[in-house]
């Protein structure tokens, strides 16, 4: 069939995944607040079924994840035990708002970046990898080096699939999840029993040897003993400004929408939307591989392979990036609210007299799960908003 | 019969948020009439068919069936009302066939299964009774557009409709297609149906109509009967204005010659020849129109000379430089403006704003960059002079390019490519599905750049845009220029080398032989 001269505004652009899921950003803040309410409701119905009282639950949530810090009226009993819990929180939020990123940018630019977890460990095994050398060199050079390394790897990784899809037209959706899993068995060959880079102190363990103390972040709040936060989260907030200078403010944002949103029209402003698309995802590459430099230098200090096998966080930055609407600002939100959930449902912070901690974390894998699938159904959020009039108004030619 | 309206609408107005889309519009339909709904685009005349088709409520006004005040909350409400529409953009599903699509929703059925016999036949006879020719066990992806369309309206006899609603109907169609829709609108008329037929091309709406309402700016300024209608007089109750249907245009004074093609060859997107040694002069000071049968090389030619394409042979001259496969920044650095022949595809950012747009050309560089860095606020400053100086309604500098109407669309782009300051411009089909008030501001546009000296390269499907605007008319059939007229040339002659300009001149992309 061919194109009618008119085609409603609504329709167009939406050919790909990434464009129909960019449809999420119209709206304002109402339907990610809804979207994040709707999958706390549903969350709840869950530990309805549980026999345990929601309301209760989210509480003991809450004052895991360390936020009831912020109230004023705590104890002080309760403040030096929140100020614990929201370090860790933090410590959390710091990669998910960089793999955020990583998802978001993409997305801006036509591409659903499944593999942040791929170019964080990647990012996980860089940082590791020059860690554990360069003994004795000044702190700042040393970390300087290790984040380098990592945002490199992790860059490289991703600009793999942007490669491959300019080239080859390969979906990255595919290309982006396999090489996930060439980077986890990678990783896993690498610290694996009698891999390359295993340490030599303890040869059944499968863990790298640990990092150099010059190449540690520095704790800034709590004892760095009991893993205080570390400076991480002044450059993952520093990455996310960027982010929106990047996105609002240049030209390189301006060419990786545009072709995000029309390629056809992109070329037609000299703009080569394979290049776009080899570039956007090297700049999600480079945040992912950041993200895992940080939580290696600020708080991990080596890299188990079993670490490697159940990091969850590239996939959490799908489910963060989504809920921030694919803005910079938002991810930092999504990501803190991530964080929160869970650190807060942590065997360690979740009170088990409340909820079984078991159950703790597949609580934040459903809400997870029913953020992501609330986002790519807006329209369920939207009706329920009453907005359907509205929107039909976007489809019509009034 | 007469006295009572199949379908009346008494005051209907509707708004959404400060737009006031219809106001107060009154409409009456006759069984047995064809009813033009004319308006330019945006005027408001899809609104209120969706008001009566149930998609939208008005937020004052009535709407009578037969005499009786009816609430049309939903479409299959107006089903059940014998309200029938075809949209413009065809609600079909292509992998099912055309019985399967037209019974859809009330299926014979035996038992639980269709009844693929009993549909068929019904679907045979339908065709029979309004001469509407299909073939019942097609595909419907596999048939033409003007099939589909007609697939579509029998969709909504088969669910009895008796005022049926035509979106459009003809901006998808061949010239062919539209004389075959326009005969099975009279039969559909002389059996009694109300038909309204929507539309912002003149000369269809006096050929088809019998009475004809007008809206301007979602008022209803006139209706009329078509025997006494008259085209100039119309499209000044559209636009609200005397309309120029003849150029006045000066005799051209062709300067040094600007864009030179000498013997270009390329292929198109299957790796099939295209242009097949094709070469032409423009000059400063002339406007040169391209005519020919879709699809003989004229994207292929738009795109080669704007950098988008590479030739696989040949030259491209633009004022001397040769910028043959050099790509579009520096065909645009050597001076081509280019009007996009879709501007949906090509020429816009819909979900940009219009400062954003307006920028597509030239964010690059300063005013708009400054060390990698665009500022909204230039961007917006740089827009805001353009959008006046073009007439842009319907938006500001922030609103997305998708919320204006298509003539405005087309403002904004060739604002951005005028404003580039072109030494050449190619126009493809410029004024495609735009309503006369905005063909006319476009064909002043195009004059605008003859007068200041400079060379414009006009492609077109239209003769008469051609005859009006161009100074010389260069027919292209199978990547070759095969003649060339005058502005005077006749249909006949034109049509005539058009169709067999490269002897039997076989449809581009169905040739046998790929050499």
């Amino acid at each position: 069939m061919s194109l009618p001269p008119e085609v409603p505004p609504a329709e167009v652009g939406a050919t790909t995944s990434a464009a129909r899921l960019s449809g999420f950003m119209r709206g304002g803040l109402a339907v990610p607040l809804l979207t994040a309410l709707l999958a706390f409701v549903a969350g709840g119905l869950v530990v309805l079924a549980t026999g345990r009282n929601p309301l209760s639950t989210y509480k003991a949530i809450f004052d895991g994840s360390g936020l009831n810090w912020l109230f004023p009226w705590i104890s002080s009993d309760d403040r030096t035990l929140a100020a614990l819990n929201l370090q860790q929180t933090l410590i959390i939020t710091v990669p998910l708002i960089l793999v955020g990123l990583a998802v978001a940018i993409a997305f801006r630019g036509g591409l659903f970046n499944i593999g942040g977890q791929g170019q964080y460990t990647m990012g996980t095994i860089a940082a590791v990898f020059v860690g554990t050398r360069l003994p004795g060199a000044p702190g700042l050079v040393h970390v300087l080096l290790a984040v380098l390394a990592a945002m490199a790897a992790g860059g490289l990784w991703a600009a793999i699939a942007g490669w491959l899809r300019a080239s080859t037209g390969a979906n990255e959706v595919i290309s982006t999840i396999m090489l996930n899993y060439v980077a986890l068995w990678l990783g896993v060959y690498l610290f694996g029993l009698d891999g390359p880079l295993q340490n030599t102190t303890q040869p059944s363990v499968p863990v790298s040897a640990d990092i150099a103390s010059s190449a540690r972040l520095p704790v800034f709040w709590g004892d760095p003993e009991l893993q205080g936060l570390h400076v991480g989260i002044f450059i993952a907030l520093a990455g996310a400004a960027l982010a929106w200078v990047l996105l609002n403010r240049s030209v390189a944002g301006y060419q990786i929408r545009a072709v995000g949103f029309n390629p056809d029209a992109a070329e037609y402003g000299g703009i080569s939307a394979g290049r776009q698309q080899v570039k956007a995802m090297a700049i999600c590459g480079l945040l992912a591989g950041l993200a895992g430099a940080l939580d290696i230098l600020g708080w991990q200090f080596r890299l188990a392979t079993n670490d490697i096998q159940t990091s969850q966080i590239g996939f959490l930055g799908i489910a963060v990036a989504l809920l921030g609407r694919n803005t910079a600002v938002g991810t930092v939100f999504a990501a803190l609210l991530f964080g929160a959930l869970v650190n807060g449902t942590s065997v360690r912070n979740l009170d088990p007299a409340v909820f079984p901690p078991a159950l703790a974390g597949n609580l934040t894998l459903i809400i997870q799960g029913l953020i992501v699938l609330l986002v790519s159904a807006p329209v369920i959020a939207t009706r329920l908003l009453g907005w359907r009039g509205r929107l039909a108004r976007g489809g019509g030619s009034p | 019969m007469a006295d009572v309206p199949a379908l009346e609408l008494r005051g209907v107005t509707k708004r959404f948020g400060s737009l006031v889309a219809n106001d107060g519009v009154d409409l009456d339909l006759r069984a047995g009439e064809v009813h033009a709904l004319l308006g330019e685009n945006g005027a408001g005349k899809s609104t209120l068919m969706n008001v009566l088709y149930g998609l939208h409520q008005p937020d004052e006004g009535e709407v009578l069936v037969r005499g009786e005040p009816v609430r049309i909350d939903s479409p299959r409400r107006a089903i059940e009302l014998g309200i029938g529409m075809v949209h413009q953009h065809f609600m079909l599903i292509p992998v099912m066939t055309v019985a399967e699509n037209i019974v859809l929703a009330d299926e014979p059925t035996r038992g639980a299964l269709l009844d693929r016999a009993a549909a068929r036949e019904r679907v045979r006879e339908l065709s029979d009774r309004y001469g509407l020719a299909v073939d019942p066990d097609a595909v419907v992806e596999d048939v033409t557009v003007g099939q589909q369309q007609r697939v579509e309206i029998l969709r909504a006899l088969y669910r009895g409709a008796e005022v049926l609603v035509l979106d459009e109907p003809t901006a998808v169609l061949t010239a062919q297609e539209t004389a075959e829709l326009f005969a099975v609108l009279r039969e559909l008329k002389r059996r009694g149906a109300a038909v309204v037929f929507i539309s912002h091309k003149l000369g269809e709406v006096l050929e088809v109509a019998d009475r004809i309402t007008v809206l301007q700016r979602g008022r209803k300024v006139a209706t009329l009967d078509a025997a006494d209608a008259t085209e100039p007089e119309l499209a000044r109750l559209m636009v609200g204005r005397e309309v120029l249907f003849r150029l006045d245009k000066a005799a051209a004074r062709p300067g040094e010659a600007l864009l030179e093609l000498d013997d270009v060859h390329a292929s198109d997107d299957r790796g099939l020849p295209a242009l097949d040694g094709l070469s032409l002069t423009v000059r400063a000071g002339e406007i040169v129109g391209i005519a020919g049968v879709d699809g003989n090389g004229q994207s292929e030619l738009v795109e080669c000379v704007t950098g988008l394409r590479a030739p696989t042979a040949g030259a491209i001259r633009v004022g001397g430089t040769d910028v043959a496969g050099r790509g579009v920044r520096e065909c645009l650095a050597a001076g081509v403006g280019h009007i996009p022949e879709d501007r949906h595809r090509r020429g816009l950012v819909l979900p940009f704003d219009l400062a954003e747009n307006l920028a597509l050309r030239e964010y690059r560089r300063p005013p708009l960059a400054r060390h990698g860095l665009l500022s909204p606020k230039r961007l917006r400053a740089l827009a805001r002079p353009r959008l006046e100086t073009y007439d842009v309604r319907g938006g500001d500098v922030d609103t997305p390019a998708a919320s204006l109407s298509g003539g405005n669309q087309q403002k904004v782009v060739i604002a951005r490519e005028l404003e580039q300051d072109p030494r050449v411009l190619v126009a493809a089909q410029p004024t495609r599905g735009l309503d006369v008030g905005a063909i006319e501001f476009v064909h002043r546009r195009l004059l605008e750049q003859r007068a200041e000296d400079r060379a414009v390269l006009l492609v077109s499907l239209e003769l008469e845009e051609l005859r009006s605007v161009a100074d010389r008319l260069l027919v292209i059939s199978d990547g070759r220029i095969v003649a060339e007229f005058g502005p005077d040339a006749s249909d006949e002659e034109l049509g005539l080398a058009m169709t067999s300009g490269a002897g039997a001149a076989p449809r581009h992309g169905e040739r046998s032989e790929p050499e």
